[in-house]
C-alpha cells in the first residue's frame, strides 16, 4: 500500500490486557447465578417440574428396559452429572483447539495470524480445569456416564453380563481409561507450557530462533493430537454407546471441536477488538478467522454426513440404532436438538458467511459465531444425552445452568491468563506481514 | 470495423510509487484504463476505481444450477424413469443423492467460474493480447490511460504521469478488431 509504513516498530506493538474488576465480577456473577440454576433446575427435576420428565413419568410404571434399570443415581442427579461431562468435554475441545490452531499457523509458515495468536494461545489454560472435572466425574460417577461401566456387564456370572461389552475390556477398562485420560490433558497442556514458556521468551528476547522452536514444538502437538483427538472422541463420547462404534467418529467430534474453537477465537478477537485492544487488527484478519468458520462449518458437515450415509445405506440395525435413538427414538425428545445441531451447523453458517462482506463485518461475524457455538452444543448434547440419560432427557434449567457456568469459568480462566503475555505478540518474525495484511 | 484507440502508457519503477501515481491521477479527474505490474499489488484494484468483480454471484448462481441439474436428473432417472429397491428404502431416497447432489454443484460452480473469469477478461482463443509495455512483465509498472475516454487534453495527461514519477511516457495505438 501507499501508506506502507516503512518503519514498523515491533517495541509499538505491545499491548496488555487489563482484566479489569467489572469483567471478575461479572464473570464471577456468571459462575455463581449458572450455578444456582442448575440447582434450582436439579430440584425442579427431583420434583418432578423439569422439562422433560413427562417421559419418564409416563414409563414409571414398567421400570427395567434395557441397561437403564439398574442405575444408581435419581434422575435430576445424573442429569447434572451428564450436564456437567458434556460441558466439562466441550469446553476441553474449545481449550485444546486454541492450541492446534497455534501449531497450525507455525507448521504453515502463517504470517496473517501472528497479530491474533496470542488470543487462541491463552485457551488451553483451561485444560486444567476442564480436565480435573472430568475426572472427578469419572471416578465419582463413572458407572451412571458409562454403559461399559455399569455393574456386572464385563462378569460371566452376573445377570447382567454383555458378552460384545466385555468383549472390549481390554481398551475400555478402568485403569487404561483413566490413564488415558490423565495423558491427553497432561500432553496437551504440557506441550502447551513449553510453548507458552518459549512465547515468553520470544517477547523478552527476541529474534528468529524462538519461532523455529515453537515450529518444533508445533510439530510434536500435531503428532500427538492426530492420535489423541480421535481416542479421546472413543473414550470420552463414543464409550458412552458401548455397542456401537463408527470409524468417522473421531473426525466428527474433532470437527465439531474444531468449529466450536474457531467460533470462540473470532468473538474473543471481535470483544477484545471492541474493548479497544488489538488496534493493528481489522477486517482482513477477522476475514480470515471468518472463512475458517465457513470452511470448517463445511468440514464438520461433511464428516457428519460421510458418516451418516454410511450407516444410512448399509442400513444395519446395530448401526442405525445409533441414529434411530436421536431422529425418533426415547418418545422424539433429541429430535429437535439432532435438527437444531445440523440446520445450525451447516446451513446457517454456510449462507450466513457466504459473502465477502458477511466475513468483514463484525456483527455478522458475531451472529454467525454464536449459532455455530449453539450447534456445536446440540451436536455434544446429541452425542451424549441420548446414550446417558435415555428418555429422561431434556432441555431444562440444568443444561442452561451447567452451560452458563462453564462458559464464565472459562471466560475467567482465559482472561486472566490473557493478562499473562502482551495481546501481540510483538517480535514474532512475521508481525510486520500481519500489520499490513490485505485480502 | 476497426478502431483506432490512442493510450499514453506511464511507466513507472516501484510499486508504491505507482500506487500513489495512480490516486493522484485518478483524483485530477484522469480515467485509467488500467495498470499491468509484475507482481501484485494489493489494494490497487481499489485504488484504480475497478467495479467489484461479479464471479462471486455468477459462482453462486452456477452452483445452484449445479445442484438442481443433478436433483432433477436422479429424481428422474431413480424415482420416475425407472424405479429401483435399493436396500427396501423410498425409491427417492434422499440422503443417498446428496453425494452426487454436491459434486455436480462443485463441478458447476468450478468450471463456471473459469469460464466466466476468461470470458469477461478476453481470455478466450484466438483473442490477441494487447501489450501496452512489454517491461510490465519483468520490472516496470504500467498506467494505461485511454485519451479518448478523457475530457483531458494529451499534455495534460502526460505532465500528470510525469509528475507523479512516471519515468517514460509512450503513445501506443490499439487497433481493435471486431469481428
Amino acid at each position: 500500500m501507499a501508506e506502507h509504513n516503512h518503519h514498523f516498530n515491533p517495541a509499538e506493538m505491545e499491548e496488555w490486557y487489563d482484566f479489569t474488576s467489572s469483567s471478575k465480577r461479572k464473570l464471577i456473577i456468571g459462575m455463581l447465578a449458572g450455578l444456582a440454576t442448575l440447582l434450582i433446575g436439579a430440584f425442579l427435576v427431583s420434583k418432578g417440574l423439569g422439562i422433560g420428565i413427562e417421559h419418564a413419568h409416563e414409563h414409571a410404571g414398567h421400570a427395567g428396559h434395557g441397561h437403564e434399570a439398574h442405575h444408581g443415581l435419581p434422575v435430576w442427579a445424573k442429569r447434572v452429572v451428564a450436564n456437567l461431562w458434556m460441558n466439562a468435554e466441550f469446553f476441553t475441545g474449545i481449550s485444546v483447539i486454541g492450541m492446534f490452531f497455534v501449531a497450525i499457523q507455525y507448521l504453515s509458515w502463517a504470517g496473517w495470524s501472528s497479530i491474533i495468536k496470542r488470543i487462541p494461545e491463552a485457551f488451553p489454560a483451561f485444560l486444567p480445569f476442564s480436565g480435573a472435572v472430568m475426572l472427578i466425574l469419572y471416578f465419582a460417577f463413572g458407572q451412571e456416564l458409562f454403559h461399559w461401566r455399569h455393574e456386572g456387564i464385563m462378569d460371566p456370572e452376573s445377570e447382567h453380563y454383555d458378552k460384545i461389552i466385555a468383549g472390549k475390556s481390554w481398551y475400555l477398562n478402568n485403569a487404561f481409561f483413566v490413564i488415558r485420560t490423565v495423558l491427553y490433558i497432561g500432553l496437551w497442556y504440557g506441550l502447551w507450557v513449553f510453548l507458552r514458556n518459549l512465547s515468553k521468551q520470544e517477547d523478552e528476547i527476541g529474534g528468529t530462533e524462538w519461532w523455529y522452536k515453537m515450529k518444533n514444538l508445533s510439530r510434536a502437538f500435531v503428532l500427538v493430537f492426530a492420535v489423541t483427538s480421535s481416542t479421546c472422541a472413543w473414550d470420552w463420547a463414543m464409550s458412552i454407546d458401548t455397542h456401537w462404534f463408527s470409524t468417522m467418529f473421531g473426525w466428527y467430534h474433532f470437527a465439531s471441536w474444531h468449529v466450536s474453537g474457531y467460533a470462540v477465537i473470532t468473538l474473543t478477537v471481535i470483544i477484545l477488538k471492541e474493548k479497544g485492544y488489538l488496534h493493528s487488527v481489522n477486517e482482513n484478519h477477522l476475514h480470515d478467522l471468518g472463512k475458517f468458520m465457513f470452511a470448517f462449518s463445511i468440514f464438520w458437515t461433511y464428516v457428519w454426513f460421510a458418516q451418516f450415509l454410511l450407516i444410512y445405506y448399509a442400513n444395519m440395525p446395530e448401526e442405525t440404532i445409533y441414529f434411530r435413538e436421536r431422529f425418533s427414538g426415547y418418545g422424539g425428545i433429541y429430535k429437535a436438538p439432532f435438527f437444531i445441531n445440523l440446520i445450525m451447523g451447516f446451513l446457517a453458517p454456510f449462507l450466513w458467511f457466504m459473502t465477502r462482506d458477511a466475513k468483514r463485518n463484525f456483527t455478522f461475524l458475531k451472529v454467525g459465531a454464536c449459532a455455530i457455538l449453539v450447534a456445536h452444543y446440540f451436536d455434544f448434547y446429541q452425542m451424549m444425552m441420548p446414550g446417558i440419560m435415555g428418555e429422561k432427557g431434556g432441555i431444562g434449567l440444568i443444561e442452561w445452568g451447567s452451560t452458563i457456568f462453564f462458559a464464565s469459568a472459562f471466560g475467567f480462566v482465559i482472561n486472566n491468563q490473557l493478562t499473562k503475555l502482551s495481546l501481540v505478540a510483538k517480535n514474532h518474525p512475521m508481525l510486520e506481514e500481519a500489520v499490513h495484511h490485505d485480502i | 470495423m476497426d478502431t483506432n484507440k490512442r493510450f499514453l502508457v506511464g511507466v513507472y519503477d516501484d510499486d508504491d510509487e505507482v500506487m500513489a501515481a495512480v490516486k493522484a491521477v485518478r483524483s485530477s479527474g484522469i480515467k485509467i484504463h488500467d495498470v499491468y505490474t509484475p507482481f501484485p499489488v494489493h489494494g490497487l484494484d481499489k485504488a484504480i476505481g475497478h467495479p467489484r468483480t461479479r464471479i462471486p454471484m455468477a459462482a453462486f448462481m452456477f452452483g445452484c444450477l449445479g445442484l438442481l441439474t443433478m436433483f432433477v436428473f436422479t429424481l428422474y432417472t431413480m424415482a420416475i424413469d425407472w424405479p429401483m429397491n435399493i436396500g427396501g428404502k423410498d425409491f427417492y431416497a434422499f440422503p443417498d443423492f446428496i453425494p452426487p447432489m454436491f459434486e455436480f454443484t462443485v463441478l458447476f460452480t468450478a468450471f463456471g467460474m473459469v469460464f466466466s473469469f476468461f470470458i469477461t477478461n478476453g481470455l478466450w482463443w484466438g483473442n490477441k493480447a494487447v501489450i501496452f509495455d512489454l517491461r510490465s512483465t519483468d520490472d516496470k509498472f504500467v498506467v494505461a490511460i485511454d485519451t479518448s475516454s478523457n475530457q483531458k487534453s494529451e499534455a495534460e495527461i502526460e505532465k500528470a504521469l510525469r509528475d507523479t514519477g512516471a519515468i517514460e511516457v509512450n503513445v501506443k495505438e490499439v487497433i481493435e478488431e471486431e469481428a
